[in-house]
């Protein structure tokens, strides 16, 4: 119980402190927008395209989303020391890191389902399973966020955790499929695609929303599951190493 | 609060005499050894003070004892739990109060200390009765509901403070609480920590201000470069310069070759020129002033000033570590001398 207690205060605290803002709030609005749009007058197709583009904008504003917040508040929190405070306190490490992580998840749902209400003003989207989308995004969130902690964990600096970020998610945005087929990639740089989380969380999204998905519904959860389980364990391996010196 | 009693109650058998026992703790960081083989033991209800220069150790034994450090040899037991393997094991009985104020800038200072109440597991009633009690007490209850970020250093030092105690633990580490902070604030945090300890509260202070570790402690720990070199009760530190006569002489042109002179005109005293000007003159038997002075002003100086010194723990601190007084000096003026 009072371990639980603990959970909760820093899930509040960082809603509080970090992803409540009202700067990343109009971030978690306008990011999704921009996208959209430029890939809408990109596409030329009308409002057709809004359908088709929806599953890549949901989830790259979860990886921007979760990434950018994640990384810089921890980051942030390890370089002023008040994260020593939560290393301090009787938590085990994984539920404090779990915690720390939660509102970053959450943050990233939030922005998923921005395009989504968007996208229900212009297209019928009634036909398309919503447990399953949530699930998807919900998998897509966590991996990200733990792909910011592990970010977080590796770099000092503030400026360095978004620079660093980059290096992941820019690729991620050509190789992951969000908004060009894996199949018109060139042969030599597919296979990079299905190394990254993020390809089978937008299949997942792509298969309910548009049914073009490439990889069994089944196969793409359990290996969006392995490898939130993977970066969540790589991430706290880093913190024992470099933050319990 | 009930649930320490009940865990003190626990180990109670275990650290009867010794809250915290350390032996043969070893820290390296890569080629720097930081701390190098220390034993000593703290005892339940005492105010232990750590002291050295910047750089002595001083903040990674604290992380080592407190867990946010792994050593890499020597047993670390608090309370009667082993920590050397499990350094998070006796979180539960310990507050830290780090050497910088590491609270939430955005969050009031009610805020702060509620939140540091519920990382150990107060319900919201028991921390926000315990925040008020605390605010009231570091006198920051007009400053309750404003942002950490805009308080005063002195102010960002007490909530600090505050919030290593919101959970009552019957162990705190201080890690040079009056650091850099002004002079009213720091004799109101020293009157706290006296108060603490009033209270039972086993504290164990690291500073390198001499003269708080001197009128706080009732041991001491002298520790430079990783080593500890002496460790005992201020008395104890104390007697060996008991019966010593300290003056100090301010003088204009102090040459390097007066001290020698004066050492060979005077042979029963010690003499000891500082970079402010001064020479400071040691016996065992009492100084006549009168033959002093004129040898000085007969070498080409001119005396402005004498005054009788209390033989003190600096003395002790620097006739154990070989630490020059100046030093110290120096960096105590880095950090805002504040005493």
């Amino acid at each position: 119980m009072k371990t639980w207690i603990a959970f909760w205060s820093i899930v509040q605290k960082d809603m509080q402190v970090y992803y409540l803002k009202p700067p990343n709030i109009s971030w978690g609005i306008i990011f999704p927008i921009a996208w959209t749009g430029m890939f809408f007058i990109k596409s030329g197709s009308g409002l057709d395209s809004i359908r088709m583009l929806l599953p890549g904008v949901m989830a790259i504003s979860i990886l921007f989303g979760t990434t950018s917040l994640l990384s810089v508040t921890v980051t942030f929190e390890k370089k002023n020391r008040s994260f020593d405070r939560l290393l301090l306190a009787p938590i085990p490490l994984e539920l404090l890191m779990l915690a720390k992580t939660g509102g970053a998840i959450f943050f990233g749902i939030a922005n998923a389902f921005v395009p989504v209400i968007l996208a229900s003003f212009f297209t019928n989207l009634s036909n398309v399973n919503w447990a399953i989308v949530f699930l998807a995004t919900l998998f897509i969130a966590i991996a990200s966020t733990f792909l910011g902690l592990f970010i977080a964990v590796t770099v000092s600096e503030v400026f360095e955790a978004q620079t660093f970020s980059n290096f992941f998610r820019f690729p991620m945005i050509f190789l992951c499929g969000l908004f060009f087929p894996i199949a018109s990639l060139p042969v030599i740089l597919r296979p990079l695609s299905f190394i990254l989380p993020l390809t089978y969380g937008v299949d997942i999204l792509k298969g309910e929303i548009n049914q073009l998905n490439i990889l069994p519904l089944g196969i793409n959860y359990l290996i969006l599951i392995v490898f939130c389980f993977l970066l969540f364990l790589a991430s706290l391996r880093s913190i024992k190493k470099k933050w319990i010196l | 609060m009930t649930n320490q009693a009940a865990i003190l109650a626990i180990h109670q058998s275990n650290y009867d005499e010794y809250i915290i026992q350390v032996k043969h703790l070893t820290k390296k960081f890569t080629d720097v050894i930081a701390v190098a083989n220390i034993s000593f033991e703290v005892k339940t209800g005492e105010l232990f003070g750590f002291l050295g220069p910047n750089g002595a150790g001083k903040t990674t034994t604290i992380n080592m004892l407190t867990g946010l450090a792994r050593p890499d040899t020597g047993v670390i037991q608090i309370g009667g739990l082993d920590c050397s393997k499990n350094p998070q094991i006796a979180q539960h009985l310990i507050g830290v109060v780090p050497d910088e104020s590491n609270l939430y800038p955005e969050l009031t200072g009610f805020d702060n200390l509620c939140f540091c109440a519920a990382l150990y597991g107060m319900r919201k009633d028991e921390r926000q009765e315990r925040a008020r009690e605390l605010l009231k007490t570091f006198r920051l209850e007009e400053a309750a509901n404003r942002k950490f970020g805009g308080y005063s250093k002195g102010m960002k030092r007490k909530l600090t403070i505050a919030a290593g105690i919101i959970h009552c633990p019957p162990i705190l580490f201080l890690d040079e609480p009056t650091s850099g902070i002004d002079v009213a604030s720091a004799r109101q945090i020293r009157q706290l920590i006296a108060d603490l300890h009033q209270k039972g509260t086993t504290i164990f202070l690291t500073t390198h201000y001499i003269e708080e570790a001197e009128r706080l402690c009732e041991r001491i720990a002298f520790i430079t470069q990783g080593q500890i070199v002496k460790i005992d009760t201020i008395t104890n530190l104390l007697q060996p310069i008991q019966g010593k006569n300290v003056l100090l002489i301010s003088l204009t042109n102090l040459n390097e070759n007066l001290c020698n002179s004066l050492t060979n005109n005077f042979s029963s005293m010690k003499f000891q020129a500082n970079k402010l000007g001064q020479i400071r003159v040691e016996s065992i038997s009492p100084i006549i002033l009168g033959p002093l002075v004129r040898f000085i002003e007969d070498q080409g100086c001119e005396v402005l000033e004498a005054s009788r010194q209390r033989p003190s723990l600096e003395d002790v601190f620097v006739q154990v570590t070989g630490i020059e007084l100046d030093a110290m000096k120096k960096e105590k003026e880095k950090a805002g001398a504040n005493l």
